[in-house]
């Protein structure tokens, strides 16, 4: 039996990164380490000596992973983002999930595959929460620039909400535009004038 | 003309100013591009994006197509650089001790003088230092690696680490590394911070090296080449709009915006400009041409550009370097920079190499339309490289 691969899970959020432990562990028998502060890190990763290490591919912190593909030394070992041969799918989908991960050069790719496909349906919800969150967020966001909106045009024009809010709708839909576009070109226009 | 709309990444600098203004001033459209423009957390994210098709074309290091042609850094996929989007622009910064014993030692901060900076730096440095750059593969490090050889920095012992741009500031900050290379506006946001100060303009090292470049898979330059030379031209007049003088405002402006730097004005200006703060005190500096966009033929891809590049990368890494210069010059497409012009007018150079570094002067060279002044090119200890030398 192979003694068990060293993964390392670069994620600063403590949450998330223990969902991806809890995923990988159930899925085989890795050494998992956690890195959550990423100053310093391609020392810190280099001291663990991992066969693959994990990263989110929208963490800017990523590029100091690059330092690591170059080996400054006989004793380095170069890793590469695994795209080789019947592998490049994987990257690719794993590009699109939201996941980068550097191995080790010379991993046999029966080993990697388990360990690719664990990562990349985690990350797969966790970006599917995240762009929930933020649209949430950004609904939220209008929201509160129509209630803006429609308070200015009860109070200058004397109207109640219902009749301010149909206003703004029907002048978003005469000039083909969106509710919230009408509304912020309104108070953008007020804070001028005013 | 049909409207097509093409996926394209950037990394939220100043110099990403071309793409923005063909976007918002109508270059992209009057070629019938729509440019879906998107922001990269990190060059190795942005490269990837390119290399795996999720975008057609980026705003890239002129460093990466190279590194990629020798196999370096974690994917390496044939890129196409059609052409250089910037030239210039990056600063040298340090961090606020360092540059209170610069001062105490009495060096003026001149901001144009590469050697006295150097051998200040040194003495300064009391043997050690440890740099930031934005990432391995860039022209950063390139001339970073340049300085140092050439000056007294060679007898300190020097750690090159990567450092993501917008964190530049919290790791000078926190002690991480002592000094930096970066483009702007980050360089000047060290200084915004209180935490630093410029030393030199990337200017005072090279004063004409590409810094950017339009990079496109090489397969897909192939496969989609009216697609490319509509994008190559709506760039180049992208580019020129922003060396006009009267631009200058409206490009800070649309840079500043939220969804694009979320910098103020005022900040990016200084690099528009050439008009640099230098320290928390507000010391100005003048830098004329801190960053080129189209001035002195910028735009053209020169194959001899790409072999130094390729040079440097395979002396500081061990490959043959005449191999590694041949490989470079291919990335460079200076053949489909001049297809995509052809015919609009624009003044190509008769030829597609020179020797880098043998002009001190702008000079007035052999084109089509007989009009090309290049500017100086000059490296700073006054070396030049002759892309067939030895």
């Amino acid at each position: 039996m192979a003694e068990p691969l060293t993964i390392v899970v670069v994620e600063q959020d403590r949450d998330r990164a223990l969902q991806i432990i809890d995923a990988l562990k159930a899925s085989g028998s890795y050494d998992v380490q956690v890195i959550g502060n990423v100053s310093g890190l391609a020392r810190k990763i280099a001291a663990f000596e991992p066969d693959v290490v994990l990263i989110d591919i929208d963490n800017p912190s990523r590029d100091t992973l690059e330092e690591l593909t170059i080996a400054s030394g006989p004793m380095e070992r170069p890793v590469a983002m695994f795209v080789s041969g019947a592998a490049s799918d994987l990257t690719r989908t794993a590009v699109e999930a939201g996941v980068s991960a550097y191995v080790v050069d010379g991993l046999a790719p029966e080993r990697l595959m388990p360990i690719l496909d664990t990562a990349v349906a985690r990350f797969q919800v966790m970006r599917q929460m995240r762009s929930e969150l933020a649209e949430t967020r950004r609904a939220l966001e209008e929201r509160k620039i129509i209630d803006r909106a429609k308070g200015l045009l009860m109070k200058v024009k004397g109207i109640d909400e219902d009749a301010a809010y149909a206003l703004l709708r029907k002048t978003a839909m005469d000039q083909g535009k969106r509710l919230v576009d009408v509304a912020g070109a309104l108070l953008t226009a007020t804070d001028l004038l005013s | 003309m049909k409207t097509v709309t093409l996926p394209i990444a950037y990394m939220p600098l100043v110099d990403a100013a071309p793409l923005v203004v063909a976007q918002e001033m109508g270059f992209a459209q009057a070629e019938g591009l729509e440019l879906d423009m998107i922001a990269a957390p990190s060059w190795s994210s942005l490269r990837d994006m390119l290399a795996f098709g999720r975008v057609d074309a980026a705003h890239m290091l002129s460093a990466v197509p190279i590194a990629m042609a020798l196999q370096m850094g974690g994917v390496t996929r044939p890129l196409s650089a059609a052409a250089v989007l910037s030239v210039n622009g990056n600063v040298i910064g340090i961090s606020a001790a360092l540059e209170e014993r610069l001062r105490a030692q009495g060096h003026d901060f001149a901001f144009n003088n590469a050697k006295d900076a150097g051998r200040a730096l040194a003495q300064a440095a009391h043997g050690r230092l440890t740099v930031g750059v934005p990432f391995p593969f860039s022209m950063h490090a390139e001339l970073l690696h340049y300085w140092i050889a050439a000056t007294e920095l060679s007898s300190c012992d020097i750690d090159v680490q990567t450092v993501p741009p917008p964190l530049m500031t919290r790791a000078i900050a926190e002690g991480e590394i002592d000094a930096f290379c970066v483009g702007e506006p980050w360089g000047s946001m060290v200084v915004e911070h209180g935490v630093g100060g410029l030393l030199l303009p990337g200017k005072a090292i090279w004063s004409f090296a590409p810094e950017k470049v339009l990079a496109v898979r090489a397969e897909w330059a192939e496969t989609e080449p009216l697609l490319l030379d509509r994008l190559v031209r709506a760039l180049w007049r992208a580019c020129r709009w922003l060396s006009q003088p009267d631009s200058r405002l409206t490009a800070a402006a649309m840079l500043a915006r939220g969804d694009v730097l979320d910098v103020p004005e005022e900040v990016i200006d200084r690099a528009l400009s050439g008009r640099l703060t230098i320290s928390r005190n507000g010391d100005q500096r003048h830098c004329p041409g801190f960053v080129e966009f189209h001035r002195g033929a910028a735009n053209f891809p020169w194959r001899s550009q790409a072999k130094w590049i390729g040079e440097q990368l395979a002396v500081r890494t061990g490959l043959d370097r005449f191999a590694a210069r041949e490989a470079a010059a291919q990335s460079f497409r200076s053949d489909q920079y001049r297809r995509a012009l052809a015919g609009t007018g624009a003044d190509l150079p008769g030829a597609s190499e020179k020797v880098e570094g043998s002009l001190s002067a702008p000079t007035p060279v052999a084109s089509g339309g007989g009009g090309i002044v290049l500017e100086g090119d000059g490296f700073f200890d006054g070396r030049v490289f002759d892309p067939y030398g030895e």
